[in-house]
C-alpha cells in the first residue's frame, strides 16, 4: 500500500509561483479587466502570501495591502502587517473598522449573546468558541464558550444553539465589513479584490459567504496550507509570520484555527486531506499524522460531514430557470 | 375483568397485571416521545413533504437533516422538553442518529432520573 508522507505536498515554489502570477496577470486583465489588486493583510500567512504574489504578477504599484484592525484584533497583528507590506514594497491603507463594527451592533449583540450563557460575562472579560478534537471519540462534538474573567479564572459552559448562532453571525460582520472596503478600495483603483483561502480553508467551508468568502480572484485556494508555507518561504514572507501559529484572530481571547474548525494542527490536516483526495485508505496517512487508521477514519467523516454541510457557501444565487448561455 | 377487581386475583396474576400495566404505560410514554420529536423535527428541519415518511431506524446525519449545529438544537430541544440533562459522554450516535434511538435513550434517561 503506497504510504503518504510529508514530501507528498513538496512543491518546486518558484514554478507554483510563476504558474499564479501568470494566472493572475491573465485572469485580472482580461476576464475582470481590472488593473490591479486588493488584499486584505491580516498578518496570518496567507494573505502575506497573497499579497506578495499580487505584487509580483501585477507589480507593487498596483497592489494596494489593506490593513484592517479592530477591538478584538491581537496587538501584533498591524505591526506585522506592515512589515509585510513592507517586504513587497506596496502601498498600506489602514482602516480601524471598529466603529463600522460598533454601529452594525456587532459586539452588542454578540455579548448579549454570550451574557445570556455566562451572566458575569461583563467588562474586561474575554471569550472564545471552541469545539472538542474529532480525533478523541466517535461522539458529536457541541460548540462550548470558554470566558475568561479579569481575574484570570475560565469558565467553559455547552452553547445553546440559539447563542451559537447568534455569537457567529454578529461575528461575520467582522468579514463582511472588511470585504465591503476592499470593494471599496478596489472600485477607486479599478482593481480586482484578491481572495486568500487556501485548499483547507476553501475545501471545508472555513469562510464567511459573501465575507472572507467573496473575491474577484483566489490565487492560493488550490494550495494545502504546507504548500503556502513553502511559498511564502520562497517569495520573501517575513519571519514574523512564518513563525506566528495560525489563529483565528476573531475572538477576544486567542484561538487557533482546530481548536474551532479543523481536528488537526494544519499540517496533519494537509495530509488527511491530501490522502482521502488520493482515496487512500486510513491506514496509508496514519504513521505520517501519529494517529491511529480509526482517528484517520474520524477525520476524513469529518472532512465528508463539512463538505456537506457547508456546500451552500460555495453556491451562487439559485434562480429558478437560466438567464445567460454557458 | 376491571382493575378494581384485581384484589380477587391471585398474587401471581396481580403482578402480571401490574408489569402490563407498566409496559403499557411505558409503550405510552414512548409513543409521546416519539409524536413531540417528530413534530420537533418537523418544525425545525426539512423533512420533505411528507415527514411521517422518515424511518424510525433512518440515520438523521446521514439524511444530511442534522448537522453539527442541528445536534446543538436537538440536544436543547431534549433537555428542555423531557427535562433531563445530557452529558457530553452521552453525545453518541447510538443515542441520538435516528428516532428510534433517540426514544430509547430519552427513556432510559427518565428512568434513570426517576430511580435516583
Amino acid at each position: 500500500m503506497e504510504k503518504v508522507t510529508a514530501d507528498a505536498l513538496a512543491i518546486d515554489p518558484e514554478q507554483v509561483a510563476k504558474e499564479i502570477e501568470e494566472s493572475l496577470r491573465g485572469t485580472v486583465s482580461r476576464e475582470l479587466h481590472r488593473r490591479g489588486g486588493v488584499v486584505g493583510v491580516s498578518g496570518g500567512i496567507d494573505s502575506s502570501v497573497t499579497v506578495g504574489l499580487s505584487a509580483r504578477a501585477f507589480g507593487p504599484r498596483r497592489t494596494l495591502a489593506l490593513l484592517m484592525p479592530e477591538a478584538d484584533s491581537d496587538p501584533d497583528t498591524l505591526n506585522i502587517s506592515r512589515q509585510v507590506a513592507e517586504a513587497f514594497g506596496v502601498e498600506t491603507v489602514v482602516e480601524d473598522i471598529t466603529p463600522i463594527l460598533e454601529a452594525t451592533g456587532c459586539y452588542e449583540r454578540r455579548e448579549e449573546a454570550v451574557r445570556s450563557v455566562v451572566p458575569q460575562y461583563g467588562i474586561g472579560w474575554k471569550f472564545k468558541i471552541v469545539l472538542p478534537s474529532v480525533v478523541e471519540g466517535e461522539g458529536y462534538r457541541l460548540f462550548s464558550l470558554v470566558a475568561q474573567a479579569p481575574d484570570g479564572e475560565t469558565i467553559e459552559v455547552r452553547l445553546p444553539a440559539e447563542q451559537y448562532r447568534t455569537i457567529v453571525a454578529a461575528t461575520n460582520f467582522k468579514q463582511r465589513t472588511r470585504k465591503m472596503l476592499e470593494y471599496f478600495h478596489a472600485d477607486r483603483l479599478n482593481f480586482a479584490v484578491i481572495g486568500t483561502p487556501n485548499r483547507l480553508e476553501y475545501d471545508q467551508g472555513f469562510f464567511v459567504k459573501l465575507g472572507d468568502g467573496a473575491a474577484d480572484a483566489k490565487p492560493i485556494a488550490h494550495l494545502y496550507k504546507s504548500q503556502v508555507y513553502q511559498l511564502a518561504r520562497h517569495i520573501g514572507v517575513p519571519d514574523a509570520v512564518l513563525e506566528r501559529p495560525p489563529t483565528t484572530d476573531t475572538y477576544s481571547l486567542p484561538q487557533t484555527q482546530e481548536e474551532f474548525y479543523f481536528s488537526l494542527p494544519y499540517e496533519g490536516m494537509d495530509l488527511c486531506l491530501y490522502a482521502h483526495n488520493q482515496g487512500l485508505p486510513p491506514e496509508a496517512v496514519a504513521d505520517a499524522v501519529s494517529l491511529t487508521p480509526e482517528q484517520v477514519q474520524r477525520v476524513y467523516d469529518d472532512i465528508d460531514q463539512k463538505r456537506r454541510t457547508t456546500r451552500y457557501l460555495h453556491l451562487a444565487p439559485q434562480l429558478v430557470e437560466d438567464i445567460f448561455d454557458h | 375483568m376491571g382493575i378494581a377487581a384485581g384484589g380477587e386475583n391471585p398474587p401471581r396474576n396481580r403482578a402480571t397485571l401490574c408489569e402490563n400495566l407498566w409496559m403499557e404505560q411505558n409503550q405510552a410514554d414512548s409513543q409521546a416521545v416519539e409524536r413531540d420529536l417528530r413534530d420537533f423535527l418537523a418544525a425545525n428541519y426539512f423533512l420533505g413533504d411528507d415527514p411521517s415518511q422518515l424511518g424510525a431506524s433512518s440515520s438523521l446525519i446521514e439524511a444530511g437533516l442534522i448537522d453539527s449545529t442541528g445536534v446543538l438544537e436537538l440536544v436543547g430541544y431534549l433537555e428542555e422538553q423531557f427535562d433531563i440533562r445530557i452529558t457530553n459522554e452521552e453525545l453518541l450516535p447510538e443515542n441520538l442518529d435516528s428516532i428510534q434511538n433517540i426514544v430509547g435513550f430519552v427513556e432510559r434517561k427518565r428512568q434513570a432520573g426517576q430511580a435516583a
